[in-house]
């Protein structure tokens, strides 16, 4: 994992040091709320609707055990004794006090992590793979190559100031677990025909009111050339992204309404006159990262005691059926800890639970830990005979569901619990949606499915890529939710289709259930998941489903 | 024709923890929306949200929002703001903490 230099440490530092000198400034009354507001949001501290709330970034994702330590001091010192991770891979904090938030900065800087850039129209976050470097068919590590765009994007001066928020992520696989094309640029490793490695680049994907699939941009870009083309397409963007109406800022719009043509030829322009100004110093870098992301030390251990585990407790069995992945390393596996037992707020850590993970990974797992953008913990590596040991204290302390990919393994953004976006709840609704199905037994008869809530258009929750996908609005003065179907995050991206007329709070989680017990009857045989029934049959059986009365109405 | 009026409070959120706060009759600040001034005249509701708004140091954000008499104080009208009179439904944080010490006060 990449250590912070001394530059970095200064930086941070320096950072909270104005920042507390801001709150002061706030507090005595010489900053207007005005004046404030955009430098608490470069600080990632939002107000929302009962609360401050401290969003901390985790770059792609990784943490290591006396990171996560950290996160569970500040969430019992300053806080309410727990986390939510979140869609963007960061931690959230709901309840702090404006007065605390320098000391929690400052708590952050002691463990090498910051609030810095997870707000405000700037270079967000830079997410990855939560499997990176440890899955079966990745072509490559694609955390060197995040890492390079963080400390490239972090403070970056020419793009402080953007039309709007921007987001990269990176895959180094073809699974594309990172959601590439969701976003503003996707970037993926790819090898071609010469068997050289370099990158493919996306432009223009994102959610929200405009969902848009990002687009090719560049098919091959060498390795040496990210830097200076993607400087190339963020600055182009920078000049020409709008910024007189907050809805057509993003991205995805510029490309949209100039065309991707023309978007190309001026980022490779742009490209043109940047690419001398690198010196190539960004790649001894990159190098330089690269050799701290060297992996751990596999260990060769006779595998013996996961089978007899397997044929010994169905408990571990269904849970290593459902929570454990291919890793690249024989005799490893990738473990998935669920934050989704039925019945619990999707995402949500408590400081005990997060302790207890960090020292799982420090005793099983070689010290590593990803949050997933589906808003869980991995232990990217694990011996296979670890599992049956690790299982038995996951269960113990509540964090053994074997729901990984699942009906209740649901993303659900904070909705109008928390968010002062929001135009309705998400965070009952997954409750609701995970206690049914869990109290009907057929969350593991109905397989792979995911379900995806979010509580306003700005889709936090990607909805629209959910198999089933939940968008909670206000109609007239009441929660209403609308329904997507055939969304999929997946390397193909697609996004949901509206599936009819929203649902009343009381009704939508018996119009899910109407909607997956159609499922079971429709499908061909056990095997065949819900998103393959639904592109072989069509919503029409779906739809009758979930309105039966304007099928009685039909007939 | 215009909209006629109808009751409001003046709500904000606290500039220190972020909490929601209410207008009193007496001009000071509450936690509680049942203890809030219900302002039925738009002039005085006008007037009402200019003094807030003149407390940067106190709340933050002060706007106007619709509320219903009872018997036990304004009630609101809006979904929005029955979540923020309350506190959030997983857990019992916020509001319903401050309420539940009150209880076990009494």
């Amino acid at each position: 994992m990449y250590d912070y230099s001394d530059f970095d440490e200064d930086f941070v530092r320096a950072r909270v040091d104005q920042f507390r000198h801001q709150v002061e400034r706030r507090v005595a009354g010489n900053l207007t709320e005005d004046e404030f507001k955009p430098l608490r949001l470069m600080n990632g501290l939002y107000l929302q609707l009962h609360a401050y709330m401290l969003r901390v970034a985790i770059p792609y994702g990784a943490v290591n055990p006396t990171q996560m330590r950290k996160l569970a001091e500040i969430a019992d010192r300053w806080d309410k004794g727990y986390g939510h991770f979140t869609t963007r891979q960061n931690i959230q904090y709901n309840w702090p006090k404006l007065g605390d938030v320098p000391d929690m900065l400052d708590a952050l800087a002691d463990v090498q992590m910051h609030a810095i850039q997870t707000s405000g129209n700037t270079i967000r976050n830079v997410t990855a793979d939560h499997f990176a470097g440890a899955a079966a068919e990745e072509i490559e590590d694609p955390r060197p190559t995040a890492e390079l765009l963080r400390q490239w994007s972090t403070d970056h001066p020419e793009f402080q100031f953007l039309p709007r928020k921007f987001k990269l992520a990176v895959t180094g696989s073809p699974a594309d677990r990172a959601v590439t094309k969701a976003h503003d640029i996707g970037i993926r490793i790819v090898k071609n025909e010469a068997g050289e490695i370099g990158y493919q680049i996306l432009v223009g994907g994102g959610l929200g009111r405009t969902p848009m699939v990002g687009k090719v941009l560049r098919e091959f870009l060498p390795r040496a050339e990210l830097l200076p083309y993607v400087e190339a397409v963020v600055s182009i963007y920078n000049l020409l992204g709008r910024r007189d109406n907050k809805y057509k800022a993003r991205i995805k719009i510029t490309v949209h309404e100039n065309g991707l043509e023309d978007i190309r030829d001026r980022v490779e322009t742009r490209f043109a006159q940047l690419k001398p100004l690198f010196s190539g110093v960004d790649q001894d870098l990159l190098r330089h990262i690269t050799s701290t992301f060297a992996g751990p030390d596999f260990k060769t251990t006779d595998k013996a005691p996961y089978y007899a585990a397997r044929d010994r407790d169905p408990a571990f069995r269904s849970w290593s059926d459902t929570n454990l992945s291919a890793h690249r390393q024989p005799g490893y596996a990738i473990a998935t800890i669920s934050l989704k037992a039925h019945g619990a707020t999707p995402g949500d850590a408590t400081s005990d639970q997060m302790r207890l993970i960090a020292d799982l990974a420090e005793i099983y797992g070689h010290g590593d830990m990803r949050i997933s953008h589906e808003q869980n913990v991995i232990l990217p590596h694990v011996h296979v005979a670890d599992l049956p040991a690790l299982h038995t204290i996951l269960r113990e302390y509540g964090l053994a569901t074997a729901n990984a990919g699942r009906i209740s393994d649901i993303i659900a953004c904070p909705g109008m619990d928390y968010c002062a976006l929001a135009t309705a709840r998400s965070i009952p609704v997954a409750q609701q949606i995970a206690t049914r199905f869990d109290a009907l037994k057929l969350e593991h008869d109905i397989g792979p499915l995911k379900i995806k809530i979010s509580g306003c258009i700005n889709a936090c929750g990607h909805h629209h890529l959910g198999h089933i996908g939940i968008l909670g609005l206000d109609r007239a003065g009441v929660e209403n939710y609308q329904i997507t179907l055939g969304g999929d995050e997946g390397a193909n991206m697609v996004i949901g289709s509206r599936a009819g007329p929203g649902f009343a709070y009381d009704h939508i989680v018996p119009a899910i259930e109407r909607l997956v017990l159609a499922y079971l009857d429709l499908r061909d045989d056990a095997d065949e998941t819900f998103l393959q029934t639904y592109r072989r049959l069509g919503d029409t059986p779906f739809k009758a489903a979930l309105y039966p009365e304007a099928k009685a109405n039909a007939a | 024709m215009a909209r006629a009026f109808t009751p409001k409070v003046v709500t904000a959120n606290d500039l220190m923890s972020g909490d929601v706060i209410y207008l009193a009759q007496n001009g000071s600040w509450v936690r509680d929306l049942r203890d809030a001034a219900l302002l039925g005249d738009e002039a005085d509701a006008g007037a009402r949200l200019f003094e807030a708004e003149t407390q940067p140091h106190i709340a933050v954000g002060a706007y106007l929002a619709d509320a219903v008499a009872s018997d036990a104080g304004p009630q609101p009208c809006h979904f929005r703001e029955k979540f923020r009179a309350k506190g959030p439904s997983n857990y019992a944080h916020g509001k319903q903490e401050l309420a539940a010490q009150d209880q076990t006060h009494v």
